[in-house]
């Protein structure tokens, strides 16, 4: 089988994994407690990460524009160009890549473990449904927590931004202030929700089905996990370019 | 066994004989017990061929397990006896062929089809297959979890199951806590949650020491003897097969379950053995047969050279 077809069969196998977690995911037994817990490791266990990558790259972009912007005499809309580079781009990306190496990989390898010390198949053997007991769960935590961590990366991030601005350049919190509220939009927001709620999708399946259909043992558990990492860091870059150009269609967005 | 003490040799008439006597002892076993459900298989496989790439691995398998029989399969790694299993609990589909579970043909069964079938099924896996987050406690309850079985009945039950395996002790402990021979017991007292009247051992003994395997074989002496359970019995190893088809299970007046060697008493022990070997079947028939047989592959098998 050559790559192409491949890739296309592994698409395939993904959107169904996907297709039967959602019908899945109505039927009784519910597993609410599962997704709770799930909500717990994902986005509470992922919060502190976000935080700190968050409050980092908000700094970062307000130490490297700062000059820039001073040179031509735009200092003061520093705020407008961290809150708009971090709410439509920044935030989503960074907070689904980190929670691709975070989660991503801890649900491949724990899927993956759970093949070949044959508990999938005991599950089954015991009349539950491994798509419903432990992808449909996974898959819905991701889709509520990952927007709202990437909400946190944003606000962080802005915080991190004017920290940067107020403590290292002497501008006044109010200036920065100002220029953020001045610089995002309603539909920044919009766009800014929508991109991680793909993106969980994106890496909840990846990393689902690369964990189900991990073989070759021990070996097979770390190869299943270093390709969801890797597939689904780089379908989310891919997806982003393509979301941010769907989105500025739809949203009427500047196109610059 | 028992029946076959009276048998030297081992031509085809003489089987066929054996056959003829024991189709009549068990018309009149049926007979008296008057229940024509018994003589419908637990577990009947027709010509079923299952293929991994280019790879057979089942090619044209045919037998049938009886209800309250312990069919031993064995065969050499790689021979197909692990998919036999997987075959019967739907976890794989055959590429043709049928395979009827007490008479029904689940071949075709979806998924959830499957689910209602598996019911019946108790699977006992290599390692044990525990799931690692849960307690011995979750994980032997866990079917009744499924169900929303009230707790207090679940721990009764949980708790009647682990006496059962000797494991009692263990009902708090989680899964890593435990050594090989536990976690394969615990295994059994999970697959037997619910009454399963089919049950399956996937090589329960291997890689465990002598007296752990002995008490895992017991445990299936005792499902065979006192619980009126079928099942299929995979494994490599011949004392498994030497204590399923020369022991039983019985109560003395004290209440306890003894084991006792065929001769004894008068007994009729029911196991069977086939042999696999590269997916098909090369000798059915009991252990007392398998020691006469002459194929060399058998031979090896037998004596390890």
């Amino acid at each position: 089988m050559n790559i192409a077809i491949r890739s296309l069969l592994e698409v395939q196998e993904t959107s169904l994994l996907v297709a039967r977690a959602a019908r899945r995911l109505f039927r009784r037994p519910s597993y609410i407690n599962e997704m709770i817990a799930q909500m717990d490791v994902i986005g509470v266990g992922s919060l502190t990460i976000i935080i700190l990558t968050g409050f980092f790259t908000g700094g970062v972009l307000t130490l490297q524009t700062f000059p820039t912007l001073k040179y031509y005499g735009a200092q003061d809309q520093t705020g407008y160009l961290v809150a708009l580079s971090l709410v439509r781009e920044l935030g989503p990306v960074l907070t689904a890549l980190m929670v691709t190496g975070r989660v991503g990989s801890a649900i491949s390898a724990e899927l993956g473990s759970m093949v070949v010390s044959q508990q999938i198949d005991a599950m089954r053997a015991l009349g539950t449904d491994p798509v419903r007991k432990l992808v449909a769960p996974r898959l819905v935590a991701l889709f509520i927590t990952l927007p709202l961590l990437t909400v946190a990366a944003d606000v962080v991030g802005i915080i991190g931004g004017g920290t940067v601005a107020t403590v290292l350049y002497g501008q006044t919190s109010g200036t920065f202030l100002s220029s953020v509220r001045y610089g995002i939009t309603f539909d920044d927001m919009i766009g800014g929700i929508i991109k991680p709620l793909v993106f969980a999708l994106l890496i909840g399946s990846i990393s689902c089905y690369k964990g189900l259909s991990t073989d070759g043992g021990t070996v097979g558990v770390g190869r299943s996990t270093t390709s969801a990492v890797v597939t689904s860091s780089i379908v989310v870059i891919i997806a982003d370019f393509f979301l941010a150009k769907a989105l500025q269609v739809i949203l009427d967005m500047p196109g610059t | 066994m028992a029946s076959t003490d009276i048998e030297v040799s081992n031509p085809p008439e003489a089987q066929a004989a054996d056959n003829r006597v024991s189709a009549a002892a068990a018309e009149s076993t049926f007979a008296a017990e008057n229940d024509s459900e018994r003589a419908i298989p637990a577990i009947e496989f027709r010509d079923v061929h299952l293929s991994f790439d280019d790879r057979k691995v089942l090619n044209g398998l045919s037998f049938k397990v009886a209800k309250g029989e312990t069919k031993i399969i064995l065969g050499g790694s790689g021979g197909g006896k692990s998919t036999v299993i997987k075959l019967v609990l739907g976890l794989l589909k055959p590429d043709s062929g049928r395979i009827l579970v007490n008479g029904e043909d689940i071949t075709d069964y979806t998924e959830a089809e499957m689910m209602r079938v598996r019911k019946n099924f108790g699977m006992v896996f290599q390692e044990g297959a525990l799931f690692d987050s849960l307690s011995v406690y979750e994980n032997v309850a866990y079917r009744l979890h499924e169900q929303g079985i009230p707790e207090d009945e679940v721990e009764q039950e949980v708790r009647r199951m682990l006496r059962f395996v000797n494991l009692e002790d263990a009902i708090d402990k989680m899964p890593a806590e435990l050594s090989g021979g536990m976690r394969r017991r615990v295994g059994i007292a999970r697959a037997l949650v619910g009454g399963p009247t089919i049950v399956m051992f996937d090589e329960p003994t291997a890689g465990l020491d002598p007296p752990t395997a002995r008490t895992i074989c017991e445990l299936a002496i005792k499902l065979r003897d006192l619980e009126d359970v079928s099942s299929i019995f995979v494994t490599h190893e011949m004392n498994n097969v030497e204590y399923l088809s020369r022991e039983f299970a019985a109560v003395n007046d004290a209440g306890e379950v003894i084991f006792e060697q065929e001769g004894e008493r008068l007994c009729l022990i029911n196991t069977k053995v086939i042999m696999m070997k590269e997916g098909h079947i090369i000798f059915s028939g009991t252990d007392e047969m398998l020691k006469r047989a002459e194929d060399p592959y058998i031979h090896r098998f037998l004596r390890g050279h």
